[in-house]
C-alpha cells in the first residue's frame, strides 16, 4: 500500500477507534446508572409545564438564504486552495485569474447585499 | 512516533492511538480546569471549586464520577437513534482533527498532503452532530438551538477557510509538516533567529481565525445556540448524564484542537528556535512546545469568552457576511500581490 492511502487507512482506523471509545465510555456508565424510567421523567421538557404540540415543529428559518451564500463561497474556497498551493509557479498570469475570479464572487455578495438578503427578516 | 527504531504499520498505529488519547484528554481537561473553573472564577473575584483536591484541581474527576452515575434519560417523543447517534458525531470528529496536527518531526499521526483540507473538513462535520442532536430530541428549546447553531457555524466556516488561505500562500502547501518547515526555515528582513510564524505576516487572518474559532466553539459572546436564558441548554437540552459530558468533553476537546491548528499554522507549531528541524530531541520538546503554544491561543480564546457579552443573532449573521469575509478576501489578494511582487 502506499504511503499516500496509509495516511487515509490511519484516518479510518481512528475513525472506528473514536467509535469504540464512546461506545465502551457510555457502556461503563451503563453498568453503574440507575435506570428508574417513569411516564413523567420520560416527558419532554418545556420548562415545567406540560409540553404543547409536536416537538418537531414547523419553524421559519430566518437565514435559509445565508445556506445558499454558503454553497456558493464554499465552492470559491475549492478553488482558492489549489491555486493557493500553485502561485508561486503562475506568477502574474495567475494572479489576474483569481483576481477575475474573486471580483466575480464578490459581485454576487454585493448583489446579494443590495437585495437586502444580509439583513434579518 | 520512530524513536531510531523500526515500528510496523500497526505497532505505530497503536502507539499513535494512545498517542491522541493523551493529546486529547490532557489539553481538554487542563482547559477545563484551568480556564473554566479558575480563570473564569478569579476574573469574577470568587473563588469557583476548592474542595476536591488542593484548590479544587480533582473536580474534574469528582465531575466524571458523577456524571457517570447519573441515569440515562431518553424522551419518549425523541428519536431514539438519532439521538443517540449525535455524540458520536460530535465528539468522533474532535478526535479525527487532532489526527493532522503534526507534534514532532516523527511525532505526528497520519502525514496528510492535504493536511490543511482534511482538517477544514473534518472540523465542520460536527455541525450534522449538533444539527442531528437539534432535531431528534423532539423539543423546542433543541431544535431553535440546533438550527441557531447551524447557521452560526455555516456563517463562520467561510472566514476561518478563506483566513487560511493566506497562511497556505505564503507556505505554497496544504501539508501541515512543511508549513511547520516553512515557518522554521523562514527569515524576518535576512534575519533566522526564530524562523518567520505566519503570525507576523498574516496577522489579520489570525484576527479572523481567532473569531471564526470562537464562533465554530459557541462560545461566549458567540453563544446563541445554548443561550440559557432563552433556550435553556439548546441542542443539549434532554440530554442528561454521559451522553450529556461527551458533548461538554466534546466542545473543550474542540477548543483544544483549534488551538492546536491556530498554533500550527501562525505560530510556528512545534518548532523550537535553536534546534535543529530534524533533531530527534524534538520529538519529546515538540510536544511540549506544542502544548505551550496551544495554551496561550487557548488562553485568549477564553480571555475573549469571560469578557465579552452575547451577541444577538442578527449581529452575529452582519459581522460574519458583511466584515470578516470582504475583509479576509481582501487579505487574501493582498498577501498573494505580496506573494508574487517578491
Amino acid at each position: 500500500m502506499s504511503e499516500f492511502l496509509r495516511a487515509y487507512l490511519t484516518v479510518a482506523v481512528f475513525a472506528a477507534f473514536a467509535g469504540l471509545l464512546i461506545a465502551g465510555v457510555l457502556g461503563l456508565s451503563r453498568l453503574i446508572r440507575p435506570n428508574r424510567p417513569t411516564p413523567q421523567k420520560l416527558l419532554t421538557y418545556e420548562s415545567g409545564v406540560d409540553p404543547v404540540g409536536s416537538g418537531f415543529s414547523q419553524s421559519q428559518v430566518r437565514y435559509y438564504i445565508f445556506a445558499l451564500l454558503f454553497v456558493m463561497f464554499d465552492v470559491e474556497a475549492v478553488f482558492i486552495f489549489p491555486w493557493a498551493m500553485r502561485l508561486e509557479l503562475y506568477q502574474v498570469f495567475g494572479l489576474v485569474e483569481m483576481a477575475v475570479f474573486i471580483v466575480i464572487l464578490v459581485f454576487g455578495l454585493v448583489y446579494a447585499w443590495r437585495k437586502g438578503v444580509l439583513r434579518w427578516v | 512516533m520512530t524513536f531510531a527504531l523500526e515500528l510496523s504499520y500497526w505497532q505505530s498505529t497503536i502507539l499513535r492511538i494512545v498517542g491522541v488519547l493523551v493529546a486529547v484528554l490532557i489539553p481538554a481537561g487542563t482547559l477545563v480546569y484551568v480556564f473554566l473553573f479558575k480563570m473564569m472564577s478569579h476574573m469574577q473575584s470568587r473563588l469557583g471549586p476548592m474542595e476536591a483536591g488542593p484548590h479544587g484541581s480533582l473536580q474534574l474527576m469528582a465531575e466524571v464520577g458523577k456524571f457517570l452515575q447519573k441515569e440515562d434519560i431518553v424522551p419518549t417523543k425523541a428519536d431514539r437513534t438519532l439521538f443517540t447517534l449525535a455524540p458520536y458525531l460530535v465528539v468522533g470528529t474532535v478526535l479525527l482533527v487532532y489526527l493532522a496536527v503534526p507534534f514532532g518531526p516523527d511525532a505526528y499521526f497520519a502525514d496528510l498532503d492535504t493536511g490543511v483540507f482534511y482538517l477544514l473538513a473534518v472540523s465542520s462535520v460536527s455541525v450534522i452532530g449538533v444539527l442531528v442532536a437539534g432535531w431528534a430530541s423532539a423539543n423546542k428549546y433543541s431544535l431553535m438551538g440546533g438550527l441557531r447553531a447551524a447557521g452560526q457555524l455555516i456563517a463562520y466556516e467561510l472566514p476561518m477557510v478563506l483566513a487560511v488561505v493566506g497562511v497556505v500562500i505564503q507556505a505554497g502547501s496544504l501539508n501541515l509538516q512543511h508549513i511547520v518547515s516553512v515557518q522554521a526555515h523562514g527569515e524576518i528582513f535576512g534575519w533566522g533567529g526564530i524562523g518567520n510564524p505566519f503570525i507576523l505576516t498574516q496577522i489579520v487572518g489570525f484576527g479572523i481565525f481567532l473569531l471564526a474559532t470562537q464562533a465554530e466553539l459557541t462560545q461566549t459572546p458567540f453563544d446563541m445556540p445554548i443561550a440559557e436564558s432563552e433556550l435553556v441548554a439548546g441542542y443539549m437540552t434532554e440530554y442528561s448524564g454521559m451522553r450529556f459530558l461527551l458533548f461538554f468533553i466534546g466542545e473543550f476537546a474542540s477548543a483544544g484542537a483549534f488551538a492546536a491548528v491556530a498554533a500550527t499554522l501562525f505560530l510556528g507549531g512545534w518548532w523550537l528556535p535553536g534546534f535543529g528541524f530534524d533533531n530527534n530531541a524534538m520529538n519529546i520538546v515538540g510536544p511540549l512546545v506544542m502544548v505551550g503554544k496551544m495554551m496561550f491561543v487557548a488562553f485568549l480564546i477564553f480571555w475573549f469568552r469571560f469578557t465579552y457579552p452575547r451577541f444577538r443573532e442578527d449581529q452575529l449573521q452582519t459581522l460574519a457576511w458583511k466584515y470578516l469575509i470582504p475583509l479576509s478576501l481582501v487579505n487574501i489578494m493582498a498577501t498573494a500581490v505580496l506573494k508574487v511582487v517578491f
